[in-house]
Order: structure tokens, then sequence, then C-alpha cells
């Protein structure tokens, strides 16, 4: 876990740039007003603050040319008018919180991430860093769903991820899909039948909605992967980002200090189960 | 420990003494037909001759046959909003000519010196300190005023009717934490030392001759006769069996009767449950950041963009007597149940925790879970 930033009292950062992903979807680099080191693991998040409003937990989706990017669906009370805040303009910071991607301990494996939707903007980092350290890490498949082909985000990293990094890449719409080799009509997890990896020396990296990834445990399990070699990214109602506030308790757990991510026979007891 | 005799007529010099020594005493007191903890002057203030009659779903003051001021046992709250502020500031932002600055909220924390704590208080009191100190971020505005008390404790004379402590472990005798321990007895009180502090506060006293052997015995059997209690919550490992029984039809059935108000959570002394509102000024230059006591009773509480992840009052109930009971054991290392009974009490429905607890851990007969 990486000593946070800023922990109590957000660090102000500045909007540098913005762009658009695909309708309601952006990205925003922010420069933060700080020469200490930001260190943080893929799959950590971050609390941004935008004036007046409020707090929302947000992943990290990457670290580019000195700038942070957080890539954020407008969905809410806050997440609707933060993406429409101009370069420039600034916000609070405080993070990162959590622990990210075991990137260390699953060395030496064939790598599957399973990710849909938004899901894959808290994988992004961790697929370019086993890419970019192949060396060390046996076949890399890169699984994504969407609902519309339309929806997915970065294609031109899928390519390059495909072309140049020699990583098994397949895509699922589960509306309307291209008629190109890699897209599939249908469901991400219907996917795990066409990945090539090794069984029985993986890891599997899990983000999306929930039913997603219930959805994909089962077909891990007919294929015998071991509950051991899966790793997920949960979401919860983060506030504090301390364990201290309470809301984002899953059973014993503090899904923001205890995960994002966690090794899944650890959460297994609890995950998935309705109303907890 | 070695107990020396305070006369009742020099009670008033334990309050002069924490006077001076820099304390303001904060004590229980009369408000509102309930037994509040306040800011007190003088000993005139303490409910001499009061006593609570608590039950679920009721809580009546009532006038006892004696003179005394520890003849209750607990009001709606404890130390909790002492050092856990139900309304603090973390901190401000405001927009200046050089941009965006955050500053943290002012650290505000006085010496108080609380007295009439008991042994449920204490062990709500440590595990308190376990959640906001002892954790990856110590809370800065709990430390401030945790490292400025004094504790008073007193032994429980008797036990409310609610009362389950003896079942928890943690009372009636208050056994830790505090600076100073008093037994009360119809012709003063039976004082103990259990810090340093404590001392220094002790040898400034007008202390009685020894104490008598009658006076030992009156207050051991004071305890003994606190210890008779009608409530008695599931042991420990029994109570991690609640997580196994997560589809009971129990929990369908006290939803039926709770009205998610989070009463319980507020009254209850372990509870740490917190949101936070921003605020601004009109002008948009100036904004807050506010933290304030919050209950897994409420919608909101696991609330995130389109999604309730406890949409139903039985997924709340049980959330919050699954945390209390079975998974504060994970977290903590002991339930987050001290036997004060306060969640009972004031329960406006009557619903007993204690009764739910002991259905709820029996199990079923084997069920799917829901998945």
């Amino acid at each position: 876990m990486n000593q946070p930033i800023a922990s109590f009292v957000p660090l102000t950062t500045t909007l540098m740039d913005k762009h658009q992903e695909s309708p309601g979807i952006f990205t925003l680099y922010l420069k933060l007003n700080t020469s200490a080191p930001f260190n943080f693991s893929f799959g950590q998040f971050n609390m941004l603050y935008l004036f007046g409003l409020g707090e929302v937990a947000i992943s990290i989706m990457g670290w580019r040319n000195n700038l942070l990017l957080h890539t954020i669906r407008a969905v809410g009370r806050v997440t609707q008018p933060l993406v429409q805040l101009e370069p420039g303009q600034q916000l609070g910071l405080r993070g990162p919180f959590g622990y990210g991607w075991p990137l260390e301990q699953t060395k030496g494996k064939d790598i599957v991430f399973i990710t849909a939707g938004l899901g894959c903007a808290p994988v992004v980092a961790a697929i370019n860093h086993t890419v970019e350290h192949k060396q060390h890490y046996g076949r890399i498949v890169i699984l994504q769903g969407v609902k519309h082909h339309n929806d997915l985000l970065w294609q031109t990293q899928y390519d390059h991820w495909q072309n140049t990094g020699n990583c098994q890449v397949l895509l699922a719409a589960s509306e309307e899909y291209k008629h190109r080799y890699k897209w599939r009509l249908g469901m991400v997890t219907e996917l795990l039948n066409f990945a090539e990896f090794d069984t029985e020396n993986c890891a599997v990296l899990m983000c999306g909605p929930e039913i997603m990834m219930l959805a994909a445990l089962k077909q891990l399990a007919k294929l015998h992967v071991a509950d051991e070699a899966v790793y997920l990214s949960l979401e919860r109602n983060f506030q504090c980002g301390q364990a201290s506030c309470g809301h984002c308790q899953l059973g014993p757990f503090f899904v923001c200090k205890d995960g994002p991510v966690f090794h899944y026979p650890t959460v297994k007891p609890w995950f998935g189960l309705s109303g907890i | 420990m070695i107990k020396h005799f305070l006369a009742r007529q020099h009670l008033d010099q334990l309050f002069s003494v924490l006077s001076n020594a820099g304390y303001q005493v904060v004590g229980p007191t009369v408000k509102d037909n309930a037994i509040v903890f306040t800011e007190l002057s003088h000993v005139e203030q303490l409910p001499w001759g009061r006593q609570e009659i608590a039950k679920p779903g009721h809580y009546q003051l009532t006038d006892t046959s004696t003179n005394r001021c520890f003849a209750w046992n607990t009001g709606p709250q404890g130390l909790k909003p002492w050092l856990f502020k139900p309304e603090q500031p973390l901190w401000q932002a405001e927009q200046t000519e050089q941009g965006l600055c955050f500053r943290q909220a002012s650290i505000e924390a006085h010496p108080i010196a609380v007295i009439g704590l008991r042994g449920c208080d204490l062990a709500a009191l440590k595990l308190q300190d376990q959640h906001f100190l002892q954790g990856p971020y110590p809370d800065p505005y709990y430390q401030a005023q945790r490292e400025q008390l004094f504790i008073i404790a007193v032994n429980c004379a008797q036990s409310a009717e609610t009362c389950f402590c003896v079942s928890t472990g943690d009372g009636p005798e208050a056994t830790h934490s505090f600076d100073l321990v008093l037994d009360e007895l119809e012709e003063g009180y039976l004082m103990g030392c259990g810090s340093e502090q404590g001392q220094a506060i002790f040898q400034q006293l007008t202390l009685g001759p020894q104490v008598s052997k009658d006076q030992l015995h009156t207050a051991q059997k004071q305890l003994a006769d606190a210890s008779q209690q009608q409530r008695q919550m599931p042991d420990e490992d029994s109570l991690l069996k609640l997580t196994e029984n997560l589809e009971h039809p129990q929990w369908q059935d006290v939803a039926d009767r709770c009205l998610a108000c989070g009463n319980c959570t507020l009254v209850c002394p372990t509870c740490f449950c917190s949101k936070q509102e921003s605020t601004s000024d009109i002008k948009l230059q100036q904004a807050e950041q506010v933290r304030l006591w919050d209950s897994c009773f409420s919608e909101q509480h696991g609330y995130i963009a389109g999604k309730l992840f406890r949409p139903e009052i039985r997924h709340r109930y049980r959330q919050w007597l699954l945390h209390k009971l079975a998974n504060w054991q994970q977290q903590y290392g002991r339930s987050g149940c001290v036997g004060c009974g306060r969640c009972i009490s004031w329960c406006p429905v009557g619903i007993d925790l204690v009764a739910e607890a002991q259905i709820l851990v029996k199990g079923t007969p084997h069920e799917p879970t829901d998945r």
C-alpha cells in the first residue's frame, strides 16, 4: 500500500487536458500541485473533490507525462459537473488509497484480463505494464465486453496490444458488434472459451459489474482455474478512503482499505451475495 | 486495588480539585427527562435520587428511595459524542487569487474530566480508540480530545432491565481505562485510582479513614446484585454463526417491525459510521467539508451512482447486526456490542437485539444462499 500524497486534506490539482472517450465518458489529465512524487499502484483509487459539491472515488487510469489520468463516467451528482470542468480549472485530490493489482506475485504466469464496460479503466495501466514487461509474464489475454461496439474505449490501444504487444485480444458486444475477427456477439465471459492460456499457471484479473464477474467465475471454474488464481476489483460507497466512515463494508472487509483489488479466496464468502 | 472513602459532603471537592487542575467537569444531569452528559459546574446538577426504568422501547426517569447520584445505568449517550463529534468540520476550501486552497479545520480540544462512566462505556471507548486511533489513519480530531480526557468511572450498583454487560464481559464493574473509580454507598464513595493522573487528583481530596470491611462488603454486594441480569447475549463463537444464517426468515420478521430510523446506531456507543457533507457560500468562494454521524439504516449508506447495495430494511438490519456482533470480531478482535442496552430502550418499536440475536444464531433448515 502506497502512502497517500494527501490523506485527510485534499491536494490542489489542475485540469490540464480533457478528452471525451465516448458519450458520457471523459478522461481528465491532472497536474498535481506538488513537487512530491506521486507513488501509486495500478488499481488504486483517488478521491476527487469538486469545489462545494463533494468528493467522488475514481480509480487511477494511468500516469503519462507527469499527469495523472482519471477516466470518469458522468452519471452522478459530482461526476456530471466534474467532467464539465475546462483546462485550467482546479479540483482537490486525496489518495491514492487501497491495494492495487498484484503485478509482482503474478510474474511467470499467463495473465488473463477480464473487464466489461468502464471496468477496463482501472486495468488499462496494469495491461500496459505487463505488455511492457512481457519477459516476466507468460501469455497475455485481454477480454473486454461492451454493449455496443461503439462503446469500446481506446480502440487503438486494443489494436496496439494485439499487433505490437503480441497479446490475444478478444472483444464482445452484447447488442451490436463489428464483423471483424476479434469481435464476437455475446457476453465477455463467453470469450473465455476462446482464450488461450495455461489454466494451471495463470492469474485472472477482473474488473466490471459484479454480475459479469460472477458469470466469469463460473466459467473459470468450468475451465478448472483455481480460485487462488483470481483477483477482482470491487466498487462500493467510498467516502473517506481510510476505513473510517463505514460505508464500503463488505462482510468483515473495508473495501477501501482491504481492496478495492481483492484476492478472490479472501472475499469469496461475501462476494456476490444480494443485499450485503 | 486499595480504596479510600470520600464522604458524600466532600464530593464537591472532587469537582473543585478537577477544576483547579484545568479540567472542565462533564457528567450526568437530568435534561428532557433523560440522563444526559453535559458540562457541570457543581454537584447539585447531578441526578440525585433519580433512576431510569428502561425496557424495550421505553425509557423513563423515576425517583428512588435513596439519595444517590449514580442510581441510574445509562442515558441515551455515553462518551461517544465527546470524542467522535456528531458534526466535525474536516477542512475548508477557498478560491483565492493563487488558485484553489485547502486547509485543515482547526482542532478544538480541551481537558475534560468525565464522571459517571460505566464498564460498558469504557469497553466502548476501547473499541472507538481501536477504530479511530489504531488504524493506518489516526483521526486527529478524536485523538486531540482523547489525549485530554480524564475518566472517573462508577461501578454499577444496580442494573436496568435492558442491561446485559455481564454476558458481553464488560460490566458491571469498571476494570480498565479510568483514572479514578467510584463505588457509591449511602454515606459516600469508595474511591480507587487507575492512573498517575488519577493519583494526583486523589491526593488532593479529604479522604476518610480506612474503608471498613462492611463498606467493602456492601460494594461487593452491590456489584453482585448488578450482575443479576435478565438478558444474555450469546457468546462470541455463537455470534459468528450469524454469518452462516444470512437467509434466516427472522431477518424479514425483524424488518417488518423495524422502522429503519437509525436510533439504535445513534445511541450505540461503538457505532462509528459517518458521512461527509460539502457546502459552499453563495459567492462560491469558500467551501467546507463536514463529517456527520451516519447510520447503516439509511438507504444512502450503501449507495453508489445507480445502485443501492442494501435496498431493503432486512438488508440494513442484517448489516447492522452482522457487523456489530460477528464481523466486528474479525475487524477488531471482539464483538462490537458492550451490553449497555441503549439500542433496546431507544428503539421506538422496542426491538430487542439480544432476543433477535438469540433466534438468529440458532440457524434454520438449510436454504440455498441467494447469489
